[in-house]
C-alpha cells in the first residue's frame, strides 16, 4: 500500500515538473508576441487540439508547418494530433468517423467523397485556391544517368522498356499518371483514341508490376527492377532527399497535380482549424512545402528555375474534371482501365 | 444406451457465446449481408469479374499447393524436431515460430531482397507465382509442424515397439501406427494453412507485382475494390473465400475422421 502511494506520489512530482517545465516554454513564447516578424498577423487563439488527417506523402512538411505555426500568435495556444495514411484510407476512415478537424489529400475525389458524406462543406473549394493546398506535376523517374534516355512518353513504350506504376485501382494517386499518359497522348483529350492505344500498350507490354501504392512502387523501382517509374514530382525529388538513385525527368507535356485540404464541418474548433489552414498558404508554410518537393500555390514562393514549368502542361479539369473521369476510367466494372486490365490475363491474341 | 450430458456451465457458456458473437459472429455476419445489399446477380457477377475469378482461382490454387507442402514438410520437420537429436535442435524448434512473430509485410520485403532484383543469391523469382506461392510457404510454415508435434512428443512409443515386435518394418510401422495418430493433427494443420494462406496480404503484395490476372492475390484485389468504393463486390469476393474456407474446414474435418475411423 505504502509502495502504491509512493509511486503515486512520483507521478504527480513528474506531472508537476512538465507542466512546470511547459509553462515556462510558453512564457518564453510570451516575450516573442511582441516580435514583427511573425508574418501570421491575427490574434491569439484560445487553447484547442486539432486533429489533422492527411496523405503520407507531406508527413514531413507538416511536422515543420506546424512547429512553425505554434511560433506564431494565432497558433502558440492550439496542439495537434496528426494520422498519416494512405489516401483513400484516410478519407474512408473520416467517413466512418474518424474525428477530423483538418483534412488533406493526394487527390480531389477524396476530398468530394466526404463533401457527400456531410462532413466538409459543399464550397471548400471556392477559395482563391480553389482549395488547393499544394501542386506537382507527373514526372518520369529514370536510373541514375539515364542509361536508356527516356526523356518523353512515348520512349517508355520503347523496345524492351519496363515501367512501374502502381496498380490504379488499389492506389488512388496512381490515377493521376493514367491520366498524365491519356492526356500527353490524346492532345488533351482531343484525341482519345491515341491515348487509349498508348494506355493499352503500356499496360499490356511494359509494365510488369503493379504494387498497391506509390510508395512500394518507389521500393519497387530502387530495388532494381524496371526502366523507369511513374511518380509524381514530388515524391522523386523526395527520393532524391533521402539518397536513393535515381533522376527524374518532366516531360513537356503533363498534368498538374493539385492537393486539396480543407476544414471539416463538425470541427469543434473551427475558428483555429480554419487559421491553420490560412497558415498553410502563407509564405512560411509554402516555402516548407516547397523544401519537401511541392510547388507552392502560392506565387512568388519558388524560386527561379526551382519548378520549371512543362510547355504543355493540363488540369484534370481539362480532361473533364476528377468526377467525369472516374467513371469512364476507373469505374470498378465498366471503366476504361478494367478492360485495359481484364486482357492482362488473356492469354495474348494473335 | 443414452449417456447424460454433463451439466453445462451457465456462465462459461454465456461468455464463450458472447465472446465469440462479438468478435467473430457479427462481423463475418456483416460481411455477408452486406455482400447481399444488392442481390444475388450483383454478388454473382462481382466474383465472375475477370480480375476478382482470376486472383480467387489463382490464391485457392497456391494456398491449396502450400498446403499440401505444408503437410509433408511440417510433418518432417515435427518428426525431426522430436524423434532426432542434433546440434542446435534448440535454436532450430525457436525459429520455427519466427514467420508468426515478424509482420507479414517485412517477410515479403525480406523475400523480395533476397528472392528478388538484386538477390545476392541470384534466385530472382519476385514478380511470379512461385513468389507468391513462397511468400505464403513462409507465413504458414509453423501451423502444421506446430500441432503435429506435440501429438508426437505424447505418443506412446511402446506401441511402435509392439508393432516392430510383430514384425512390421519402419516404413509399415509409421505408416500403420504413427500417422493414423498424427491425422487429427496434420489435419488440423492443414486447415489453419490453407485458411490463413487464402487471406494473406502483407507478405504477397510486395513480391506478386499484383498484376491483375497473373499475379494479383484476391486480397490484394479486395482491396483494390475497397479503394475503388466498391464495397459491395469486396464484400462478395470475401465472402467468397469465406464460403470457400469453411467448405474445406469442414472437408478437411471429415476426411480426417474417416481416415481416423478407417486406420
Amino acid at each position: 500500500m505504502a509502495r502504491v502511494r509512493r509511486r503515486f506520489a512520483t507521478v504527480l512530482a513528474a506531472g508537476l515538473a512538465l507542466s512546470l517545465v511547459a509553462g515556462a516554454c510558453g512564457g518564453g513564447d510570451d516575450n516573442k508576441k511582441s516580435s514583427p516578424t511573425t508574418e501570421a498577423g491575427g490574434k491569439e487563439l484560445p487553447a484547442a487540439e486539432l486533429a489533422l488527417v492527411a496523405y503520407s506523402t507531406p508527413q514531413e512538411a507538416f511536422e515543420k508547418i506546424i512547429a512553425a505555426f505554434q511560433k506564431t500568435p494565432q497558433g502558440k495556444n492550439i496542439t495537434f494530433t496528426q494520422s498519416y495514411g494512405a489516401s483513400g484510407d484516410q478519407s474512408r476512415a473520416v467517413a466512418a468517423g474518424l474525428p477530423a478537424d483538418v483534412v488533406e489529400f493526394s487527390l480531389e475525389p477524396d476530398m468530394t467523397r466526404l463533401v457527400k458524406a456531410g462532413l466538409v462543406a459543399d464550397g471548400w473549394n471556392a477559395g482563391e485556391y480553389k482549395g488547393m493546398v499544394t501542386d506537382s506535376v507527373v514526372a518520369i523517374g529514370t536510373r541514375k544517368g539515364n542509361p536508356k534516355k527516356l526523356k518523353d512518353w512515348e520512349d517508355l513504350n520503347g523496345d524492351g522498356v519496363e515501367v512501374i506504376t502502381p496498380n490504379p485501382f488499389t492506389s488512388g494517386g496512381a490515377r493521376w499518371n493514367v491520366m498524365a499518359a491519356y492526356g500527353a497522348l490524346s492532345n488533351v483529350g482531343k484525341d482519345d483514341q491515341k491515348g487509349l492505344d498508348y494506355l493499352n500498350t503500356l499496360f499490356a507490354k511494359h509494365v510488369p508490376v503493379q504494387d498497391d501504392s506509390a510508395r512500394k512502387s518507389l521500393q519497387t523501382f530502387v530495388g532494381g527492377k524496371g526502366d523507369a517509374i511513374l511518380a509524381y514530382e514530388n515524391e522523386a525529388i523526395f527520393a532524391q532527399q533521402k539518397n536513393q538513385p535515381l533522376d527524374y525527368v518532366v516531360p513537356d507535356r503533363t498534368i498538374l497535380i493539385e492537393n486539396p485540404v480543407a476544414v471539416t464541418k463538425n470541427s469543434q474548433h473551427p475558428q483555429q482549424a480554419k487559421a491553420f489552414v490560412d497558415f498553410l498558404y502563407s509564405k512560411t508554410a509554402q516555402r516548407i512545402f516547397a523544401n519537401n518537393g511541392y510547388r507552392p500555390v502560392l506565387a512568388g514562393v519558388a524560386k527561379k528555375n526551382e519548378f520549371p514549368t512543362p510547355k504543355k502542361l493540363f488540369k484534370i479539369s481539362d480532361l473533364g474534371g476528377w468526377s467525369a473521369v472516374s467513371t469512364r476510367f476507373f469505374d470498378p466494372a465498366t471503366g476504361v482501365l478494367v478492360n485495359i486490365e481484364n486482357q492482362l490475363g488473356v492469354p495474348t491474341q494473335k | 444406451m443414452r449417456t447424460r450430458r454433463p451439466p453445462t456451465t451457465g456462465i462459461g457458456l454465456g461468455l464463450a457465446t458472447l465472446y465469440m458473437s462479438v468478435i467473430v459472429f457479427i462481423p463475418l455476419a456483416a460481411i455477408v449481408l452486406k455482400s447481399q445489399h444488392a442481390g444475388w446477380s450483383v454478388f454473382w457477377s462481382a466474383i465472375t469479374a475477370p480480375q476478382a475469378w482470376s486472383s480467387l482461382k489463382l490464391t485457392i490454387g497456391i494456398a491449396a499447393l502450400v498446403t499440401v507442402v505444408n503437410v509433408f514438410m511440417g510433418t518432417l520437420l515435427a518428426w525431426v524436431l522430436v524423434r532426432d537429436n542434433f546440434v542446435g535442435k534448440r535454436v532450430f524448434d525457436t525459429l520455427i515460430d519466427l514467420p508468426f512473430a515478424l509482420p507479414t509485410i517485412v517477410a515479403g520485403l525480406v523475400l523480395l531482397s533476397l528472392y528478388g532484383n538484386n538477390s545476392p543469391v541470384h534466385i530472382n523469382i519476385a514478380y511470379t507465382r512461385t513468389a507468391v506461392a513462397v511468400a505464403l510457404a513462409f507465413v504458414t510454415l509453423p501451423f502444421v509442424v506446430r500441432t503435429v508435434q506435440p501429438v508426437l512428443l505424447e505418443m506412446d512409443k511402446e506401441m511402435e515397439e509392439a508393432a516392430a515386435s510383430l514384425g512390421a518394418g519402419r516404413f509399415t510401422t509409421f505408416r500403420r501406427v504413427v500417422l493414423p495418430n498424427l491425422y487429427p493433427a496434420i489435419a488440423g494443420g492443414a486447415a489453419l494453412s490453407f485458411a490463413r494462406g487464402i487471406s494473406e496480404f502483407g507478405s504477397t503484395v510486395l513480391i506478386s507485382g499484383n498484376l491483375p490476372g497473373k499475379t494479383q492475390v484476391a486480397a490484394v484485389q479486395i482491396f483494390g475494390l475497397i479503394e475503388s468504393d466498391n464495397v459491395v463486390a469486396a464484400a462478395a469476393v470475401s465472402t467468397a473465400l469465406l464460403v470457400i474456407s469453411l467448405v474445406v474446414l469442414v472437408g478437411i474435418d471429415v476426411a480426417q475422421r474417416w481416415a481416423v475411423t478407417r486406420g
